[in-house]
């Protein structure tokens, strides 16, 4: 059967009425969270994985896909009217979107960051859909000396090609890997470091390091500051109807985002963070009115929206073919799969293809809804806004104790959630990303296996592991996007790096 | 009372070599472990000890070059912070912690709730600490009823949803 047969059977999976609420749970939920400063989806999806456990996984899925599409759209209208950006892809659209707002304008940057999100996240998953197979049949040759070396290379993009230290990126990445350690070896049963703690056996818990990082982390860091302030939300003024200017100028950059932002997230090279910047640097040198740039210019606000959305959908290629996370949303949403004995890779093509198109499927559907949530009831994700700090993050708090004391209600959870949280805030306030021991926690394991097989098939021949062209160039691949940017940085051109720093999502 | 951090340009900044000195503690217990377990590598030449070694060695590296980072200035100017806020967010989530298995979700929750909504400059208790067991326990009504969530209960969650 072709894609596109397969992907019509997906859409009948996704039209289900009840695929169809979860998918308008899931949208609803990202935009919320997308909107919301301070939490972003990989947080909500890692709460929302211990109450899905009992739910359908196909339908929990497509809700997490949701959200993570969802949050994209969102984050735009809180840099738009906020100046302050509601996660970490849609600081660039701060840039111009705020201004454009301050000017009045701020209608037609909410529609053409909606508008931009819709025509990439659609373009996006159907390149998803046409890529997606010819993936699932590159990955089928790999073997556990290919799979290792794509995630040596991930290792380090997630880590340190971009962000202001490499240094920092790898100790991040380390300490990830450390605490992937603890707990019984999958090859031969051994307990490690796990000191007699009969609840250490199991390892830590993804959710648990992601909800206590996002969360409590997060938290901590914002009370720190001590700001009490209510940031004021500029009040939509005029039409939210763009002219028929806005449209001349913003559809080119929707298609060059689409363009930038796709591969970016497909290769294994970063998340939404870094696509968005380089949409902004290229609507910067396409543009006809290059004096508008910094003073709210169209083209800033809708080439790096529909960069996000775009990326978005192209870490799905990675996760969904290769069982291989980028970013940290993506990451979570692995330990989703897993959750329900669900492994993600060339075989649930072939094991679950229904589950598999109708999440892609039903990718395509989550947009419409997100177009119609995005639009017409905007007015409505403002007022989120107006929520009091104090009584927002005691119920982000609420919510992040709850995941896991619905899983495993043991003092020993809870004081591991206190301990990475209080662990997230120090990271956070001397400048160490979170995206990479999250990312180190969950690949760790999976890149130890691999390793281990590759070594066991050669018998011990550590050769064999550059001896395939495949897994000899990506380990090359890995070397140059460790070293370059070091030298980068010792040339004191770090500084476009540091703006590309990708963080949370 | 808002104590902080000290502000003055300190060099070399002295948090970095605490820094340093943990990964360090961390990659030797690691490599410590490594070395107590018993080597399985079977045909691989690589067993359940190896990976915990090479990570170690990894972090024990990690920490030199925090260190020579340190020496170099390398390390970012910190915001400013202030440490009541914190206390008070972590001494709700400890409260939680102790007070769970005893009193059950709502009124530990609840007390979470009000001291992180204080560390965020809500002051007055008596409000939200009324807030916050009423919104837990709705929560609890709607995740341990609805969604099937197991959630401790206490003397408030049986006496409105029964037992």
């Amino acid at each position: 059967m072709s894609t596109f047969d397969f992907l019509l059977q997906g859409l009948a999976t996704a039209l289900d009425p009840m695929i169809l609420f979860y998918a308008l749970i899931g949208v609803t939920l990202g935009t919320a969270v997308g909107v919301l400063p301070g939490i972003g989806p990989a947080l909500t999806v890692a709460l929302l994985l211990p109450v899905t456990y009992g739910l359908d996984p196909a339908g929990s899925l497509i809700m997490f896909a949701g959200i993570y599409y969802g949050g994209m759209y969102g984050g735009s209208t809180t840099s738009i009217l906020l100046n302050t950006p509601g996660e970490s892809a849609s600081i660039v659209t701060a840039l111009e979107g705020n201004k454009m707002a301050r000017a009045g304008r701020g209608g037609p940057a909410l529609a053409t960051a909606a508008i931009g999100s819709f025509v990439a996240g659609l373009l996006a998953t159907l390149a998803l859909a046409f890529l997606a197979p010819h993936v699932v049949k590159l990955a089928l040759v790999f073997g556990p000396r290919e799979y290792f070396a794509l995630m040596v290379l991930a290792f380090v993009t997630v880590s340190s090609a971009f962000g202001d230290s490499a240094l920092r990126g790898l100790t991040s990445l380390f300490l990830g890997l450390a605490l992937a350690v603890i707990g019984i070896d999958q090859l031969t049963g051994q307990a490690r470091l796990s000191f007699g703690v009969p609840q250490l056996l199991d390892g830590i818990e993804v959710t648990t390091l992601a909800v206590a990082m996002f969360a409590i982390g997060e938290a901590l860091f914002v009370a720190g500051q001590g700001a009490s302030l209510q940031d004021k939300a500029i009040a939509v003024k005029g039409s939210v109807w763009m002219t028929r200017s806005d449209w001349g100028r913003s559809w080119k950059s929707w298609l060059r985002g689409t363009a930038i932002g796709f591969p970016i997230g497909a290769m294994p090279a970063g998340g939404a963070d870094i696509a968005s910047f380089l949409s902004y640097a290229a609507e910067k040198r396409a543009s006809k009115h290059p004096e508008e740039f910094g003073h709210g210019a169209i083209e800033g606000v809708a080439g790096p929206e529909a960069a996000n959305n775009a990326s978005a959908a192209g870490t799905l290629v990675p996760l969904l073919t290769l069982g291989l996370p980028t970013t940290a949303t993506a990451a979570i949403m692995l330990a989703g799969f897993q959750q329900f004995g669900l492994q993600p890779g060339p075989l649930l093509f072939a094991t679950n293809p229904q589950l598999v198109w109708g999440l892609i499927a039903s990718l395509l559907i989550a947009n419409m809804m997100l177009l119609v949530l995005n639009l017409p009831l905007i007015g409505l994700w403002v007022r989120l806004l107006t929520i009091p700090r104090p009584w927002l993050y005691a119920g982000i708090l609420l919510f992040a104790t709850l995941g896991t004391i619905g899983v495993n209600p043991s003092p020993v959870e809870l004081g591991m959630l206190l301990i990475f949280g209080i662990l997230g805030y120090l990271m956070r306030l001397f400048g160490y990303p979170i995206a990479p021991i999250v990312v180190g926690l969950i690949l760790g394991p999976m890149a130890e296996q691999q390793l281990r097989r590759a070594l066991a098939i050669s018998q011990g021949d550590l050769t064999t592991l550059v001896d395939s062209p495949v897994a000899a160039s990506l380990l090359a691949l890995s070397a140059v996007a460790l070293i370059v940017p070091l030298i980068m940085r010792m040339r004191g051109k770090g500084g476009v790096l540091a703006q590309m720093a990708g963080d949370e999502d | 009372m808002s104590l902080h951090f000290p502000e003055k340009p300190r060099r070399p900044d002295g948090a970095a070599f605490v820094i340093a000195a943990g990964l360090a503690a961390l990659g030797a217990l690691l490599v410590w472990e490594g070395n107590r377990l018993p080597q399985l590598g079977g045909y691989a030449g690589v067993g359940p000890a190896d990976v915990p070694k090479l990570v170690g060695w990894c972090l024990v590296a990690l920490a030199g070059w925090t260190v020579v980072a340190a020496f170099r200035g390398a390390f970012p100017e910190r915001p400013r912070q202030q440490v009541p806020p914190l206390l008070w967010i972590i001494g709700g989530l400890a409260a939680q912690l102790v007070l769970l298995p005893m009193a059950g979700f709502s009124i530990a929750t609840g007390i979470l709730f009000a001291c992180t909504a204080r560390g965020f400059g809500k002051r007055q208790l008596w409000i939200s600490l009324p807030v916050g067991l009423a919104f837990s326990l709705a929560v609890y009504g709607v995740f341990d009823r609805v969604l099937e969530l197991n959630l401790p209960a206490g003397l408030p969650e049986t006496l409105l949803y029964g037992g």
